[in-house]
């Protein structure tokens, strides 16, 4: 039962998300019309530049953050059975962040931070977009604060039990969090901020590009790590079964976070401030974090088979057919693992090393994060807010089908967008061009791809729209009697509780310690030991 | 306490494990035995002084050949393109390329081949790489560097071996 506090508080949260991703799902549509060139009467650099860097905060730091926040408290107050600790930090933490919104919020939208979501020194924004950024992920870190006390004080009242699964994976994602942020921190505190204040005259881009990189990969697993909670704990239950095991899945997260940070040199491969070696060990760091995805992969499908076998399929694939399709977690997570089988393919392309350099900055790699972020982990945000909205707001969803309608048209438009990224980016079309203004035969074979980006742009903005009416629908209807009960996934039997190196995360704090300094030591004392050459601020 | 692993739950250990090995090991190999890595190394200049001494000067920017037949070309990036804005080079010989910023964050790709690098103010990208098929090729900029990034783009052509030879009699063997 999730108090009515906690569910008011959670759904703040996912309103600030869900309304961010739908405005950004609108600057999406204009992007792909505008980048085509079909329309003249819209093309423009600056607006379209100003477009892009808004449509990446609003997804990667405002939608994710905002879910994962609310998705926290949800989790914590339901799994661990307890109330919410300091629902005043909590709230602290929200209008923290929702303020840092709001101030990056004036430069984005007027055109004064089109610097895209990364940041890219010497390029310069207004000194809003860099305290906003960081009011946010300050907003962030008490949330952080919150799950890992909820965590440690349930141990300590439980000593001899085991950590609920989606709370377990939630704290690894609260210290995660802490560890993945520190760099771009250390970078906008210390290097951006000063800069753009005029307190020191030129900023090191070497340094700045090495700090991003820290946070640029886990940051990643920051923002999918719900979705795998979601594939765990809620879709075996969904389907109509149970959680094949349990140990590997705690494993699972905490590879996540151990392999996940130490690896951030594969943004960098192309990049001349790092030398060979240091960018071949991140390399082969970011070969092993695919093993968490693979073994989540094994068990959530297995714990599908099960359920998909109680429900009378049988023989080798006759499961799946038996599977409950119309229920959205069931069908997020079929659609996610299908898009997480393509976004991975080119996943490995681009961790290969020497490899990377065919694909790099081509509209290949849009095609990529797009379908593991956009397809694999907001799909099955998505599927999260069908399933937990009526145990929030305490009225059923507005409509059966409505909901199947939307996920299957996000995947849809998901597939005749990234598609022709992918094809695009090995014809080598640049990803970060507002127009194509080339004087190159080379540019007639991109137009047939373009055409087919902008009607899955088309079809993805209808979709993320719908979604947002759903829920808008569901929530306004007249009040009903339900429960606010969110139930996890039971697991098969095992003797016993899990070993301790399951269940805490101390050892894995040291072992990131020593990863962090092994990984990213040199590489940022470097520009201290060398005397490195500064860049003074420009426009753009 | 125990770890607790289902039977064919370690198969698909042992199997996804084996198959990361595959692509390690094939990566390990071509990079430590057979030389192929990303560009890049650790090489500082200042970029605000790019055109008073040293390489980069503007009379000292384009197409070299070295006495042992191959080819070294120095370009500048900046808003918007890369100087010289048209070079010739060989088919089939190895040509390094040591480019650097003059201003911002730029990136250069020829799409088709493998050239490709980051060009970081501050410091200088170097690539080596050899193009097999004569041609016309863009050097495109692929990271964000301002409202013109569009339009930055220079143009290699790269000429077949036995007509560079003819055109540059004196150079190499």
């Amino acid at each position: 039962m999730i108090d009515k506090p906690t569910r008011f508080l959670a759904l703040c949260h996912f309103w600030v998300a869900f309304g961010a991703f739908a405005l950004a799902c609108v600057l999406g549509l204009y992007q792909v019309l505008e980048r085509s060139g079909l329309v003249p009467a819209i093309q423009s650099p600056g607006v379209y530049f100003a477009s892009v860097s808004t449509h990446g905060v609003l997804m990667a730091f405002v939608l994710t953050t905002f879910f994962i926040m609310g998705f926290g408290y949800v989790v914590a107050v339901s799994s661990l059975k307890t109330p919410l600790w300091n629902p005043k930090l909590a709230w602290a933490g929200f209008g923290i962040a929702a303020f840092g919104v709001a101030l990056a919020a004036l430069p984005l939208l007027t055109g004064n931070a089109s610097v895209l979501y990364t940041f890219y020194p010497p390029l310069q924004a207004s000194v809003l977009f860099y305290l906003g950024a960081t009011l946010l992920v300050v907003g962030s870190w008490l949330w952080c604060v919150v799950m890992i006390v909820m965590h440690s004080q349930w141990k300590a009242a439980h000593p001899d039990e085991t950590v609920p699964l989606p709370m377990f994976a939630t704290t690894a994602n609260a210290i995660l969090w802490l560890w993945t942020s520190a760099g771009v921190a250390l970078e906008v505190l210390f290097q951006l901020i000063p800069w753009t204040l005029g307190w020191v005259e030129t900023v090191d881009v070497g340094l700045a590009r090495t700090l991003f990189s820290w946070t640029l990969h886990p940051i990643v697993y920051f923002w999918l790590i719900p979705a795998y909670i979601a594939l765990y704990t809620f879709v075996p239950k969904a389907a109509g079964g149970e959680l094949f095991s349990h140990d590997l899945g705690r494993a699972a997260f905490l590879m996540l976070v151990v392999f996940g940070l130490p690896i951030g040199f594969h943004h960098l491969y192309m990049d001349p401030e790092q030398g060979s070696g240091f960018k071949l060990m991140h390399g082969v760091g970011t070969f092993l974090v695919a093993l968490p995805t693979l073994l989540t992969g094994f068990t959530v499908i297995a714990s599908m088979e099960i359920a998909g076998r109680r429900r009378g399929g049988s023989g080798l694939f006759g499961w799946i057919g038996a599977l409950p399709w119309r229920e959205p977690l069931v069908l997020a997570a079929i659609l996610a693992f299908l898009m997480l089988i393509a976004g991975g393919f080119g996943g490995i392309v681009n961790a290969s090393y020497a490899m990377n350099a065919m694909v790099h900055n081509t509209a290949w790699v849009s095609g990529h994060f797009h379908l593991i972020f956009a397809g694999t982990t907001v799909i099955l945000y998505m599927a999260v807010g069908y399933y937990i909205w009526p145990r929030l707001t305490g009225k059923p969803l507005c409509s059966a089908s409505l909901p199947v309608i939307q996920l299957w048209s996000w995947f849809l438009g998901m597939v005749l967008m990234t598609t022709p990224w992918h094809i695009l980016g090995l014809l080598g079309q640049p990803r970060r061009i507002s127009s194509v203004a080339y004087n190159s035969l080379l540019t007639l074979a991109w137009d047939p791809y373009e055409l087919a980006m902008i009607v899955g742009g088309l079809v993805l903005t209808g979709s993320a729209l719908l979604f947002a009416y759903i829920l808008w629908q569901s929530q306004a209807r007249p009040a009903a009697e339900q429960a606010f009960e969110v139930e996890y996934a039971g697991y098969q039997p095992a003797d016993g509780p899990v070993h301790p190196l399951l269940n805490g995360f101390k050892v894995w704090n040291v072992a990131i310690l020593g990863l962090m300094v092994l990984n990213f030591g040199y590489p940022i004392l470097q520009f201290f030991l060398a005397k490195t050459f500064g860049s003074i601020p420009w426009g753009y | 306490m125990a770890f607790h692993i289902h039977p064919l739950e370690r198969k698909w250990l042992y199997a996804a494990s084996a198959a990361i090995a595959i692509f390690l090991a094939s990566i390990l190999l071509t990079a430590l035995f057979g030389g192929i890595h990303p560009p890049g190394h650790m090489e500082i200049i200042d970029s605000a002084r790019l055109h008073l001494d040293g390489e980069f000067m503007e009379d000292k920017l384009g197409v070299r050949t070295e006495p042992d037949g191959s080819v070294r070309v120095t370009l500048v990036a900046a808003r918007y393109g890369f100087f010289p804005r048209e070079i010739q080079v060989p088919a089939g010989t190895p040509i390094t390329f040591r480019i650097a910023s003059a201003d911002v964050l730029h990136g250069m790709h020829a799409p088709m081949t493998n050239l490709s690098t980051m060009v970081v103010p501050g410091y200088v990208s170097t690539v080596t790489t050899a193009f097999p098929k004569p041609g016309e090729y863009p050097m495109l900029c692929n990271e964000f560097c301002g409202m013109g990034h569009d339009h930055m783009w220079s143009k290699m052509t790269v000429v077949s071996k036995e007509s560079w030879t003819l055109a540059h009699p004196s150079a190499g063997r």
